[in-house]
């Protein structure tokens, strides 16, 4: 995969304030030595920091999944005539957007439960909670996504009879998926974030996994550090999947 | 106004494929269709013109329920539009449309385009649809254009391109919206070349466009239409020699008179 310019600038920044950072570990007010690879319980600490990648992971794209195909099935009623409909799509989108992150994923564990009567594990709890939260936005990403799609589009699809769904299937989401991609990149990134309040309920990713180890190691500075470079790694990576995702769309269309 | 159409099925023709009786429509307060009467009969080539926003374009939006009327009735090939979504289909399935803008599907290769109605509407297979495809490509002149994208083709060719992907639908008639319009003058004749063969072809045509030598060439009937109103309708011997309104005159004589 190719790095645009601007990305091998923010890796090499990176690297340099990490050595630097390093470096100053030397002084007596770092600690550097908890999560030294050089020591067996440093490195057993890194590799438990780690460790929490899979779960911070799992939770993000199973719930941005989820949330994009309910976004899209919120959208849809929100674009059409009938009044009800548009009602629906707004209430929708206005209530969920109004509850906070964390207040969702506390509520949806703890809550829930009790109101639905069933068993809700960390991980579903989390990913229903930030897939529920996510939706609202996506909702209104597609919304404004098939808006933008020229008339004439919907108008020369029905004028070779295409029903609406093989309209919205061939025609329309194709075209406006590609427009709204740097968005979808956009909450991609966000989710990956906001995944970090799930350790509130326990859930073992790497923010929870940072808390258990500065409870333990009295460490909090530089188990904190390597939290921030952990999230960071990760984003670029995933930013850079997302432009490259773009540029091979683009691509596509010939010109 | 439904003279001609009238004099035709007294003398024992066919009946109208399509036909309009006392339609009105509007957009809000405007009324951009008045007591529109219209008939037209299987294989006539009709040409609408009159200055811009007369209502020839929201006439033949009608036609294939791009608008909905207001009051009045629509019947074409023996179905009548209302709001029943599967006598709208069925009309659409017999109706092709040509737009001033194309509007061909950019994400799709010109043979995509083509094959996407039969395949989906007509439920074709894909092998159907692409034997087909090729076939009406091959009649407007591009089949080496096949799989490119539309964004790489000329307007001429993007239009002769729109008019195929219409024909692959094997419709029984054809509806023109200025498809000139948006054209560079050195691309207009190749659309209107392809436009000319289908007439001879024997297809229903209504065309509204401003090319008036294609007009005399093709048309067995001029309309002239005028705030909402259709003025004027006769054969185009009639129409361009000795045209019976005022307004009709003016028009004609703005029209051709460059």
């Amino acid at each position: 995969m190719r790095l645009a310019g601007h990305y091998r600038t923010l890796v090499k920044m990176l690297a340099v304030s990490l050595i630097a950072v390093l470096l100053s570990g030397c002084s007596s007010n770092w600690g550097w030595y908890v999560v030294s690879p050089m020591t067996k319980s440093g490195m057993n600490n890194l590799l438990f920091l780690i460790g929490g990648l899979k779960y911070t992971l799992l939770l993000s794209v199973t719930a941005i999944m989820i949330s994009v195909v309910v976004g899209l099935l919120v959208a849809l009623p929100g674009l059409s005539e009938n009044r009800a409909l548009k009602l629906f799509n707004r209430t929708y989108v206005e209530c969920i957007r109004a509850i906070p992150i964390l207040v969702m994923i506390l509520w949806v564990y703890y809550g829930l439960p009790q109101i639905a009567d069933i068993q809700i594990g960390v991980f579903w709890a989390g990913v229903l909670a930030l897939a529920l939260s996510d939706s609202a936005f996506q909702a209104e990403i597609f919304r404004a996504g098939i808006q933008s799609i020229h008339r004439g589009q919907y108008e020369a699809a029905r004028s070779i009879s295409l029903s609406y769904t093989d309209t919205m299937r061939f025609i329309i989401l194709p075209q406006a998926i590609k427009r709204i991609l740097p968005a979808l990149g956009n909450q991609l990134v966000y989710m990956l974030k906001m995944s970090s309040l799930v350790s509130v309920i326990g859930m073992q990713e790497l923010t929870r996994r940072a808390n258990e180890l500065v409870v333990t190691e009295y460490r909090s500075l530089e188990i904190y550090t390597i939290l921030i470079v952990e999230y960071l790694v990760l984003i670029l990576i995933v930013s850079a999947g997302v432009r490259w995702l773009e540029r091979r769309m683009r691509t596509d269309e010939g010109s | 106004m439904t003279d001609l159409a009238s004099d035709a099925r007294s003398a024992g023709r066919t009946a109208p494929i399509i036909e309009l009786i006392g339609v009105n429509k509007w957009f809000d307060d405007f009324q951009a269709l008045k007591d529109i009467n219209l008939a037209v009969l299987p294989g006539e080539k009709l040409v609408v013109c009159g200055p811009s926003g007369s209502g020839k374009s929201t006439m033949i939006r009608c036609i294939n329920r791009l608008e909905r009327h207001q009051s009045g009735r629509i019947i074409v090939d023996g179905t009548e539009l209302d709001d029943d979504e599967k006598n709208i289909r069925t009309v659409r399935q017999e109706v092709g449309m040509v737009f001033q803008q194309f509007n061909l599907f950019p994400h799709l290769t010109v043979l995509e385009n083509l094959m996407i109605g039969p395949q989906r509407a007509r439920k074709m297979t894909k092998a159907q649809a692409r034997e087909r495809a090729e076939l009406y490509l091959e009649r407007v002149h591009i089949p080496e254009q096949a799989d490119k994208y539309p964004s790489q083709l000329s307007g001429g060719q993007q239009q002769r391109v729109a008019i195929a992907r219409s024909l692959c639908m094997e419709p029984r008639i054809m509806l023109f919206d200025e498809p000139t319009s948006a054209l560079d003058p050195e691309m207009i004749s190749e659309v209107l070349d392809v436009m000319t063969e289908l007439a001879e072809s024997g297809m229903t045509m209504v065309c509204v466009t401003h090319e008036m030598g294609f007009a005399k060439r093709v048309a067995d009937t001029m309309v002239f239409m005028d705030a909402g109103e259709i003025v004027e309708s006769a054969d185009p011997e009639t129409f361009f020699g000795n045209p019976r309104t005022d307004r009709c005159q003016r028009f004609l004589q703005q029209i051709l008179g460059h």
